[in-house]
């Protein structure tokens, strides 16, 4: 392995803790968007804010992470993507923003009005930024950013592989998160919470999986390069994909707890380094190779260095921030 | 290394006033938060030691507050810190193509700083309630020390852009080779970075302080406003000085590394020693006018004598001077003399309270607080005007122009527009909602309970 591919290797860890963590994060705007009227809502809403409050700013970071590796160790790549799907990226942007603010603002502003309108502005960007994300993916993967960058603003996204990866990235982002809060309703206790989690669950997984099938058949009409490694340097992560998505739903069919988050967790992780798996050795296929966009090997040596820090320092902290949070140190209300 | 031939401009112009107002007004924006993110964490652990130490229950309070504000704060610094790395690549891809590798090293390090911040902050504003006292506090420390680490990255980053080294160019003017030391410890890095933090202290002590003062002035003269005065303002008094030594040093540096913005800063038009300090006054190419001239002072300040030679604009090519001479001079004697007067309130204050261990008892005190905070604010984007809009024309000084380095991409200034009408929500939403909070805190309630927007009517029934 050579350092460029090193770099990549920590490019994608980045990707998919921020898959994992943040898209759950997302999916808990979702949940929260469909959770009906104020009063009906209520309990499934509060649920979502006691999970996600304490941990969602550090999960973001996971996405700061991404950006810094990508245009630190692979400035070209970075640049053209950048130069040529800015109008997705701006959308996400702006969802990034709306969606953070929204949720801060949401707890503490005066009367019912203000909280529903900043609630509201949480739910509905956590849907749009995902989508737009995955959009970008999409369009990465389909060979809609040149090398050179300044590809079409507009064409290089608005194809079906693109906007089938969006409605992926929302769907298993909700996935995981009815999930995860599977876990968090039945630590409270609120059995009845447990069970709508459940129901959403299934339904969740069931949209992802669609969107995935979907996405593998424009996989084959759009990316072929993409498709062809896939199904076959890349077969066990989809075919790990597909048990880790069976087999949480067979559990949950059978009235089971257990194992849920690492089957959930095992689907998506197994999705994004099939996309690594598949693409390689392309940053951006099939123009642009992870070694023809490397930075120089001393800056390559500092991307080791701050993985390595993060290794022990970062990860050894949000494990005792999860810790904290799901043994009920740490309060969500306030 | 001899800077390159400039290249072929490869946008149009407004393309690059749109884009550099864009990131201009996103950074003075976030700039105000990340001051909150490096310099309130100390402020609020001081509060929380006392409270500790001396069983002190209305310091606990102010810590609590004070930490309550900063998870508002915090959430919008947050993303709109985000909104600068996107604007990174969506503003400046060229920038970011030629010289990402080089100093994107020092953003890699901030990654790690900001991401402990982060993970600290949050155990340390949802543990109040079920962390023991001590171990609450502790779980507080990383905060400090990564907010000064970010900073200290971040700065050093900009630091690179005004004094680029650490790495190598092949004909074409590709980076082939990069030492990330020295990147990070460019000879800017030295003064910049602890300018900055510094500032973070000013900027959150007088602000918090400005806040109580505005209580005491309106009668709320009890000992919770006292210690919500007394602790950021002491902060804020014990920076102010050293600030000053650091920021004579940094104008130091400025005049011998990068003498084009020296000039700009001081309106100097012709190369000579026994230079004329102006304060004040328009900047004009027949001199300076409506200034107060101080004869020699200039060169006295660049070199401890009237004798020393100061580089006028007259050797600056035409085509790398900065733009906007006279906005450059008066934000920096914005910002020295704002400086002057923050110390000067600091020597006020210090002094009585050394004669009498009391606040001075005149309301004038208290309104020369309450107007610190916002002072501190202008001085603090005074100073970033001044470093980046002195840099101009270059984005990485000597080596590449910011209309190399700007975007193609149409838009730009609807963008502006968009961004505009968001961050004047977002902002007017952030006081309004931390007004709520302080509103809420001294009729004694506490956060709104229940579900996040459901009538709390509901959640109790049915929790």
């Amino acid at each position: 392995m050579t350092k460029a591919d090193a770099a990549a290797a920590i490019l994608w860890v980045g990707a998919t803790f921020y898959a994992l963590f943040g898209g759950a994060d997302f999916g808990g705007g979702l949940w929260d968007l469909l959770a009906g009227g104020p009063e009906k809502g209520a309990r499934p809403r509060e649920l979502i804010q006691r999970s996600l409050t304490p941990v969602w700013e550090a999960n973001h970071v996971w996405l700061i992470f991404v950006l810094v590796v990508l245009w630190t160790a692979f400035p070209p790549a970075f640049s053209a993507i950048f130069s040529t799907l800015y109008v997705p990226i701006a959308l996400a942007a702006l969802g990034i923003v709306l969606r953070g603010a929204g949720f801060a603002f949401r707890k503490s502003i005066e009367g019912l009005q203000g909280r529903r309108a900043a609630g509201a502005t949480f739910a509905l960007s956590s849907v749009l930024t995902p989508f737009f994300m995955g959009a970008v993916v999409g369009a990465i993967a389909s060979g809609g950013v040149p090398a050179a960058g300044n590809g079409d603003a507009f064409s290089s996204w608005i194809q079906p592989l693109p906007l089938l990866i969006g409605g992926m990235f929302v769907a298993s982002g909700a996935y995981l998160s009815a999930v995860f809060l599977v876990g968090d309703a039945r630590r409270a206790g609120e059995e009845d919470m447990e069970a709508y989690f459940v129901r959403r669950s299934m339904v969740a997984a069931a949209v992802a999986g669609a969107f995935a099938l979907a996405g593998l058949f424009a996989l084959h009409s759009e990316a072929r390069y993409v498709f062809d490694r896939l199904v076959a340097e890349g077969l066990p992560l989809v075919i790990l994909s597909g048990f880790c998505g069976l087999g949480l739903l067979a559990v949950l069919l059978r009235g089971g707890r257990r194992p849920l988050r690492p089957l959930a967790a095992g689907a998506v992780v197994a999705v994004v380094w099939g996309w690594g798996v598949a693409q390689f050795p392309y940053l951006l296929p099939t123009s642009l190779r992870i070694d023809q966009a490397a930075a120089p090997d001393p800056t390559m040596t500092v991307i080791f260095v701050v993985f390595a820090v993060a290794a022990v320092l970062v990860l050894p902290s949000l494990a005792l921030l999860y810790t904290l949070s799901q043994r009920d140190l740490l309060e969500g209300e306030h | 290394m001899p800077p390159l031939d400039p290249l072929p401009l490869a946008a149009s112009a407004s393309n690059l006033l749109a884009a550099r107002e864009l990131m201009a007004f996103t950074l003075a924006f976030h700039i105000v938060l990340s001051c909150l993110g490096v310099a309130l964490p100390a402020t609020i652990l001081v509060a929380n030691y006392l409270g500790l130490k001396r069983d002190d229950a209305d310091a606990m309070e102010l810590a609590r507050r004070w930490s309550k504000a900063m998870a508002v704060t915090f959430a919008v610094g947050a993303v709109t810190g985000t909104v600068l790395s996107f604007e990174f690549g969506l503003l400046w891809p060229e920038f970011m193509d030629r010289f990402g590798s080089v100093f994107g090293v020092a953003f890699a390090i901030e990654g790690i700083f900001f991401f402990l911040e982060a993970i600290f902050l949050a155990i340390y504003i949802y543990g109040w309630k079920r962390l023991g006292g001590w171990a609450h506090f502790w779980s507080g420390v990383p905060m400090v020390i990564t907010g000064i680490g970010g900073a200290f990255s971040v700065v050093a980053a900009n630091a690179w852009m005004n004094q680029p080294q650490g790495f190598v160019l092949d004909a074409a003017g590709k980076v082939v080779d990069t030492d990330p030391l020295e990147v990070l410890f460019n000879p800017a890095t030295g003064y910049e970075a602890p300018h900055m933090i510094l500032a973070a202290y000013m900027v959150v002590g007088f602000l918090v302080a400005s806040i109580y003062a505005v209580g005491m002035l309106r009668g709320r003269r009890d000992r919770l406003h006292r210690l919500g005065l007394l602790i950021p303002l002491a902060i804020g008094c014990i920076a102010t000085p050293i600030q000053l030594f650091v920021g004579d040093t940094a104008a130091r540096e400025i005049a011998d590394h990068q003498p084009a913005k020296f000039a700009a800063i001081e309106c100097i038009e012709e190369t000579g020693d026994h230079q004329t300090e102006y304060l004040g006054g328009i900047c004009t190419s027949d001199g300076v006018k409506w200034a107060i001239p101080i004869p020699d002072l200039d060169s006295y300040l660049v070199g401890f004598s009237a004798d020393t030679e100061v580089t006028g604009l007259n050797d600056i090519p035409a085509d790398e001077r900065p733009p906007a001479n006279t906005l450059l001079h008066l934000s920096f004697d914005a910002m020295v003399g704002i400086g002057t007067g923050l110390l000067a309130l600091g020597a006020w204050f210090g002094f009585v309270w050394w004669k009498r261990r009391d606040i001075p008892p005149t309301p004038w005190f208290l309104r020369a607080v309450a107007v610190s905070g916002v002072a501190s604010i202008v001085a603090l984007w005074c100073g970033w005007i001044v470093t980046e809009v002195g840099r101009q024309p270059w984005i990485v000084q000597g080596y590449m122009r910011t209309s190399e380095a700007v975007t193609e991409a149409d838009g730009i200034w609807f963008a502006f527009a968009g961004v505009l009408l968001l961050y004047a929500g977002l902002g007017t939403t952030a006081i309004l909602v931390l007004r709520g909070m302080s509103k809420r805190w001294r009729a004694g309630e506490d956060e709104p309970e229940g579900a996040p927007y459901g009538p709390p009517a509901a959640s109790e029934g049915a929790a």
